[in-house]
């Protein structure tokens, strides 16, 4: 320090720029070790869209496969079933699909690009546990009388109606996620990914 | 001060001593083709039709290949033929217990063979240079093949139809007996672009690492510049 | 200091001072910066070989901060995958291809392994060429000594974890040494690798090892270090204590405060250390094959051993003096004495303080005789180093054996010729200009 107290332009000058150069050093140091922390190729080839081929999968009939480490769901619904979804309006949180739980061209009556065929990430909006399927209108199944078909999720009673929207009044509070996907072919689907070739 | 000099002196004669060292293998010099994309790729392409058929390339993405250049449908229509998935790494078809009970000895992964194979006597390049243009006929081996660099080597010489057969001779010199499709100067052009991938295979992150390089100690400079004036703004006051 | 501070201020801080006072009244911050920074007087004379301690200390930190990233993704797991590659081996290369910018964090680890050796053994001859493990510092120093042990325990822990066929083998070779030891030595080593061959079980401890208990009590050691170093106060080219001299306040007259003197030209040093490092880390990570040794681009093998196994380049000058021992003495065998001769020869720095009798410090005023032992031993010390690189041969080993005997010359014989030896008288206050 220079014996006045105080500090000569020319010396705070120099402590200003080493600094300013010094930190941006190190700022720049930090990206690299901050990226290692992202997902790696591995994963990012792990994660890559999956190829579904659906020409098998009957009316009625449900496939589950994974994509990103999540159970994603094909399920061919009949009329039967789709008739069900109009009359559910009143009953589900959020009829209309206004929450962005599905990509633009899912915003739809029946939450998909085809009617018939339902595409959903089968995980629960609520804590994350994956429903189970009940197809089956009425009691069969365990559920109540008025049952129409759709989801329980175990862990905390939500249901989800044939479109995976969210019954009213159910821990979850949205409907399920409609994964991006896009149709390569008649019968076979592309998930996680929609822009190329659509 | 002058004892240091001394010192130094003496350490600049110590690797003068000269101690019997085993007899230098003679490599030929590779040719550097690290920004050549045509010949990286024409590499790729040799890799995967001779190579990737026992060898498998476990560390390697096909989309990294991306980097030398090819699309993403140049390669999966060339270059992929054990997989679908772009980003699948270059994994051998057979499996590593099969390929010992057939070959004896699991054929090696090549993902890094071009750093492995380096030494005193020089590059990996060099060696695989060399070594893949010194197969000759030997009945006495099960393959019917030996090499000058690899002694007793397991691998048949596979690009032997680019080749031909070359033959050893009392000398110690290998003269082409039968020519191959190639001339020995295309096939060694061949062999170069080979080389040239499995040494870019070693460390597909090499160019981004220099040039980097280059930036860090540009970016060191200007602050040791800055640091230095710190230092004798503060030492003016030490007397 | 702290008590006087505390009745000042109320105990909830509320009421005034600053937030730094509010700490001062019960963490001694100021206290501790002044201590060691701003108010501790170190020597203004210091040269260039003053810089390594600081750049010793940033070493460290590299190699910590790197190691905890790298850990995150490594897996130390002997056993093969799909592929018939060690899982260990193979999440070493999908650090260095997979992971964003792992290729980065792995070779600034694996360079900073040698620049670790490099600085520590400049900051070691500086502590050789200016007497600074001399009485009142002997402590330092043998913490000093301590902490280079460690460092050799961590890195050779640490060259297991690529389970490439150097890794492997080397480890095979040193953890063979304890089967030198009588009587003990088969189960010793059968109990170090867990395994009767270097395997999974010896990878997974060499790595809890190198990440846990060996960083741990190398802390604890530079913690002892610095704090017996600021207790004393530092040595100088000189040798002279500038603590002898002081001015009515009772700050050595030679002395400056470390910060900001010190901490500026130091700063100069990082950052042209900076410069070296990234010299090595962008442009020749495997150091021509001595930093990353090209024999360890190949998975490790337990059924081919390389033809030409040689250790890395730091340890081995002690490598060599294992293999100059070929007699058998006392009815052990060479290999007993080997094994004793290369501890013998890292541990005898540690008694270095007791052996010197010369009455000056630094080398400045030392006499003829010292300088011809201490260039003897260093250019010993690089033969040996250099020997330990190449296959034996019988010059080898003859070059060797002779050097290894100046090489323990220059300690054991240290208590004469230290004495004996002329010197120039110290000057009073340190030479400057």
């Amino acid at each position: 320090m220079s014996k006045e107290g105080k500090m000569d332009c020319g010396r705070r000058r120099l402590i200003v720029a080493t600094a300013a150069v010094g930190g941006a050093g190190a700022l720049a140091v930090l990206v690299p070790f901050v990226s290692t922390m992202l997902p790696s190729e591995r994963a990012k080839a792990a994660g890559a869209p999956v190829e579904v081929d659906i020409s098998k999968l009957e009316p009625g009939q449900m496939v589950t496969v994974e994509w990103r480490g999540k159970p994603v769901w094909i399920i061919n619904r009949t009329q039967a079933m789709l008739d069900t979804l109009p009359q559910l309006d009143g009953e589900v949180a959020d009829p209309q699909s206004d929450r962005k739980q599905q990509p633009e061209y899912c915003k739809n009556e029946h939450r998909s690009i085809k009617p018939e065929i339902l595409v959903t990430v089968g995980i629960c909006t609520h804590l994350g546990c994956s429903p189970t399927s009940k197809f089956k209108p009425g009691v069969d199944e365990g559920m109540t009388p008025d049952w129409k078909g759709g989801f329980l999720c175990p862990c905390h009673g939500s249901t989800f109606d044939l479109a995976g929207r969210v019954f009213k009044a159910k821990p979850a509070p949205t409907n399920l996620e409609i994964p991006p996907h896009m149709y390569l072919s008649d019968t076979r689907i592309l998930i996680g990914e929609d822009k190329k070739g659509a | 001060m002058r004892s240091l000099k001394t010192l130094f002196a003496a350490l600049l004669l110590a690797p003068t001593l000269a101690f019997a060292a085993g007899a230098a293998l003679h490599l030929d010099k590779a040719p550097d083709v690290s920004g050549d994309k045509a010949a990286l790729q024409n590499g790729a392409k040799l890799f995967v039709n001779y190579c990737l058929n026992c060898h498998g390339a476990s560390a390697l993405r096909y989309n990294k290949l991306l980097d030398l250049g090819l699309t993403e449908q140049q390669i999966k229509d060339n270059l992929m033929f054990t997989t679908d998935k772009i980003g699948e790494q270059m994994k051998v078809a057979i499996r590593p217990e099969d390929a010992k009970k057939w070959f004896g000895a699991a054929p090696p992964d090549l993902s890094l063979i071009a750093r492995a194979r380096a030494s005193a006597d020089g590059s990996g390049a060099d060696w695989l240079y060399t070594y893949l243009r010194s197969f000759y006929r030997d009945d006495k081996r099960p393959t019917g093949w030996n090499n000058v660099v690899f002694a007793n080597v397991g691998m048949p010489h596979i690009l032997y139809e680019l080749q031909g057969e070359q033959v050893l001779g009392p000398d110690h010199k290998l003269t082409l007996a039968v020519p191959g499709q190639l001339s020995p100067a295309e096939y060694d052009t061949q062999i170069r672009d080979l080389v040239g991938f499995l040494v870019w295979m070693g460390e597909p992150t090499s160019g981004l690492r220099k040039q980097l390089g280059v930036a860090v100690l540009l970016f060191l400079g200007v602050l040791f510049v800055l640091a230095y004036l710190l230092k004798k703004e503060y030492w003016k006051d030490i007397h | 200091m702290a008590n006087t501070n505390f009745e000042k201020y109320k105990s909830d801080g509320s009421l005034p001072g600053n937030l730094l006072e509010w700490v001062d009244a019960r963490f001694p911050a100021t206290a501790m910066w002044k201590g060691h920074l701003s108010e501790y007087y170190a020597p203004k004379n210091f040269n260039f070989w003053y810089f390594f301690g600081s750049l010793a200390l940033l070493v460290l930190v590299i190699q910590i901060v790197t190691g905890i990233f790298l850990v995150m993704h490594y897996k130390p797991d002997a056993s093969l995958n799909a592929a018939g590659i060690p899982v260990a081996f193979a999440s070493v290369e999908y650090i260095m291809r997979d992971v964003p910018w792992g290729w980065l964090v792995r070779y600034m680890h694996s360079t900073g392994a040698s620049a670790f050796f490099i600085v520590v053994y400049l900051h070691m001859f500086r502590g050789l060429l200016y007497g600074s493990y001399r009485q009142p510092r002997e402590l330092i120093w043998v913490f000093g000594v301590l902490i280079f042990l460690c460092l050799m325990a961590e890195a050779f822990f640490g060259y297991l974890l690529p389970w490439g066929q150097m890794s492997f083998w080397g480890a095979q070779v040193i953890v063979n040494l304890f089967g030198a030891i009588p009587l003990i030595g088969e189960p010793l080593s059968i109990w170090v690798r867990g395994d009767f061959v270097i395997g999974d079980a010896t990878l997974n401890r060499f790595f809890s090892f190198h990440v846990i208990a060996i960083p741990l009590v190398l802390i604890g050691l530079i913690a002892a270090h610095i704090l017996a170093l600021h207790e004393v106060g530092s040595n100088n080219p000189d040798g002279v204590e500038i603590k002898k001299k002081k001015d009515e306040n009772g700050i050595p007259l030679d002395g400056i405060p470390f910060h900001p003197y010190y901490t500026v030209k130091d700063i100069v040093g990082v950052v042209v250390f900076l410069m070296v490092f990234s010299l090595v880390v962008f442009f020749a990570p495997e150091g021509g094959g001595y930093f990353l040794e090209y024999n360890n681009f190949f998975p490790a093998d337990p059924l081919k051993t390389p033809p030409h196994i040689a250790p890395v380049w730091y340890f081995t000058p002690y490598y060599s003096v294992l293999r100059a021992m070929v007699w058998n003495f006392f009815g052990l065998d060479a290999k007993f004495w080997g094994v004793v001769g290369m501890g013998a020869s890292v541990v005898v720095f540690a008694f270095l303080p007791w052996l010197d009798r010369s009455p000056v410090k630094s080398i400045r005023y030392r006499g003829p005789i010292f300088k011809s032992f201490l260039t003897a031993f260093v250019i010993c010390f690089f033969i040996l180093g250099y020997l330990g690189t190449q296959a034996p041969s019988y010059w080898g080993e003859k070059v060797s054996q002779v050097c290894t005997v100046i090489y323990f010359a220059f300690f054991l014989l240290m208590p004469w010729y230290s004495k004996i030896d002329k010197y120039k008288p110290e000057p009073e206050r340190v030479t400057w200009n």
